[in-house]
């Protein structure tokens, strides 16, 4: 399935009212996400958080962002489905103007992205503009 | 707190740990992450509130009667641990802040006197702090690691263990209770078969304090470290006990004001036990809140803790069993307090994360035991445990979330 973009996802997720349709959405965004090939989950790609593991690819391409990623975990994939909505195909100036925090206050998921959670997202958020950061 | 057949009041019980009655997500707390910390009884709470609001003073040294009485509170607490866990003598008792600090006192004086070909061992089942810090003592003195196996149930290879015993094994450290998979080793036998080698011998005792009658003169070891925060206690807070003979000339830990004898520009000299191995002001109301939380399990009727222990844990053995598509991991005939498992086809991280929206606090990932994890072949587990507050019913809401938890993952 093509993965909707960030306004489709602040959009869909409004219409939910309860928590378990909620994630359910966003465990089957987690698994639309296609697996990251094996020979590419090398230890300088990983992102560990202490409860589970992420991995994540860039390139550049015509001066946006193409980021792949992965996770161990279904429910961190379908969270950097979020994440991924909102960086993927821009431009550095793009990537390090978006509103991270606000973006997921505005789903209401602003728990998952505080430091203390142990699931990778903050550090993946971090790498991905530090990224951006040295291309711009 | 037992009713005359010796079975837990739960009730009563729980009336006295104010933080069991919130609601998380709208639904009650089931709180099944014991092995991580323990909730704190109103006893406890309220010798730390008694403590700053009475008599707040640094201990030892100040001459006025706050000191007098802060001091009086905080050494009473050491002989309370003392006669808890059948010391020879309050001065085996050393404060430190936990677990972790009391292994590294007895690791990094064991690094100066360990040399080259020395061997340590220690078991597959360790968490870090019972691991990492051998293996700095051996890289710092040259000694080797040993790793006792365990079997593929989560039983300690007691003949493995004793084969790797030898006259170069010169220290044996190993858990009282596995945190990640609750396995209860027989640190009994393991100690003598040490001992018979002339082997020192530490047991970790995070997990073992909480769930019964800890005696060390007993279990014969030269060392036992635990913490406060899963006895009840406060955090911050822990014991290191000692053999006096072995404690009394061990290599000091810090330095500074407190454990000193005579001090002059060029040297100094050390003080008695247990001064010795606690420098600086210590953490006065953790050690008086542990005294405390001490008092409040002793006044348990430890058999029927036990008892409702081994209750809950057969309850949650008998219903994972049933569970189709959960597999245990760490399944010992001798096991207490902790229930490890995986959900077929989903991520630990994933079920705790269910789990947790519906109220229920378990802990998932490594345990702190990375090396364990590889040898089960296993990313991680789902961990629920128990604790003497827990109820069977509870014990039921566990497995009715994981059946959502199982059919929203799938």
């Amino acid at each position: 399935m093509k993965l909707p973009n960030s306004e489709e996802i602040v959009e869909d997720l409004a219409f939910f009212d309860d928590w378990e349709q909620r994630y359910q959405y966003i465990i089957d965004l987690g698994k639309s996400i296609p697996p990251m090939d094996e020979n590419l989950k090398t230890d300088d790609r990983l992102v560990r958080g202490c409860q589970s593991s992420v991995w994540l690819v860039s390139h550049d391409q015509n001066g946006t962002l193409q980021f792949q990623v992965d996770s161990d975990a279904v429910i961190v994939n379908g969270l950097l489905a979020l994440v991924m909505a909102a960086y993927n195909d821009r431009t550095p100036a793009q990537i390090l103007d978006f509103d991270i925090d606000d973006y997921f206050k505005q789903l209401d998921l602003e728990r998952h992205i505080t430091p203390t959670r142990g699931n990778g997202l903050r550090a993946i958020v971090a790498r991905i503009r530090a990224i951006a950061k040295a291309k711009k | 707190m037992t009713s005359p057949s010796g079975i837990l009041n739960s009730e009563q019980i729980r009336a006295q740990f104010p933080i069991l009655h919130q609601q998380i997500e709208g639904k009650p707390l089931v709180y099944l992450d014991n092995a991580a910390t323990t909730q704190k009884p109103e006893a406890v709470i309220q010798a730390i509130t008694d403590f700053y609001t009475q008599c707040n003073a640094n201990v030892h040294r100040g001459a006025h009667h706050l000191s007098d009485e802060a001091t009086r509170r905080f050494e009473k607490a050491r002989d309370t641990v003392a006669d808890f866990i059948h010391a020879g003598s309050r001065k085996e008792v050393i404060w430190t802040s936990g677990t972790t600090e009391g292994i590294n006192i007895v690791a990094s004086g064991m690094a100066q006197r360990l040399q080259s070909g020395d061997e340590v061992l220690v078991t597959e089942m360790e968490h870090h702090a019972n691991l990492v810090t051998w293996q700095q003592a051996c890289v710092r003195s040259g000694a080797i690691l040993k790793i006792a196996p365990i079997h593929d149930n989560g039983a300690l290879n007691t003949e493995a263990f004793a084969s790797l015993l030898s006259q170069n094994t010169k220290f044996v450290a190993l858990p009282h209770i596995s945190n990640a998979l609750g396995t209860i080793n027989p640190v009994k036998e393991l100690t003598a078969l040490a001992r018979e080698k002339g082997a020192l011998v530490l047991i970790d005792g995070a997990q073992g304090v909480a769930h019964g009658n800890v005696n060390v003169t007993d279990i014969g070891c030269d060392f036992y470290a635990f913490s406060g925060h899963k006895l009840f206690g406060p955090t911050g807070i822990g014991v290191l006990w000692g053999k006096e003979k072995v404690l009394q000339d061990w290599p000091v830990w810090q330095t500074g004001g407190e454990m000193i004898a005579k001090v002059t520009y060029e040297c100094s000299t050390w003080g008695e036990l247990p001064n010795r191995l606690e420098a600086g002001t210590p953490n006065i109301a953790g050690a008086i809140g542990l005294g405390a939380a001490i008092d409040w399990f002793m006044s348990l009727d430890l058999s029927a803790v036990q008892a409702h222990e081994q209750a809950l844990m057969a309850s949650a053995l008998e219903q994972a069993e049933a569970f189709e598509g959960l597999k245990i991991i760490g399944n010992a005939p001798n096991k207490i307090g902790v229930l490890s498992f995986n959900l077929q086809g989903s991520h630990p991280a994933d079920v705790g994360f269910i789990l947790d929206r519906q109220g229920i606090a378990i802990r998932t990932g490594d345990h702190c035991a990375q090396p364990l994890m590889r040898r089960l072949d296993v990313p991680g587990t789902a961990r629920a445990s128990f604790s003497v507050y827990n109820t069977l019913e509870e014990v039921d809401a566990l497995f009715v979330a994981l059946k959502k938890a199982q059919s929203m993952l799938a």
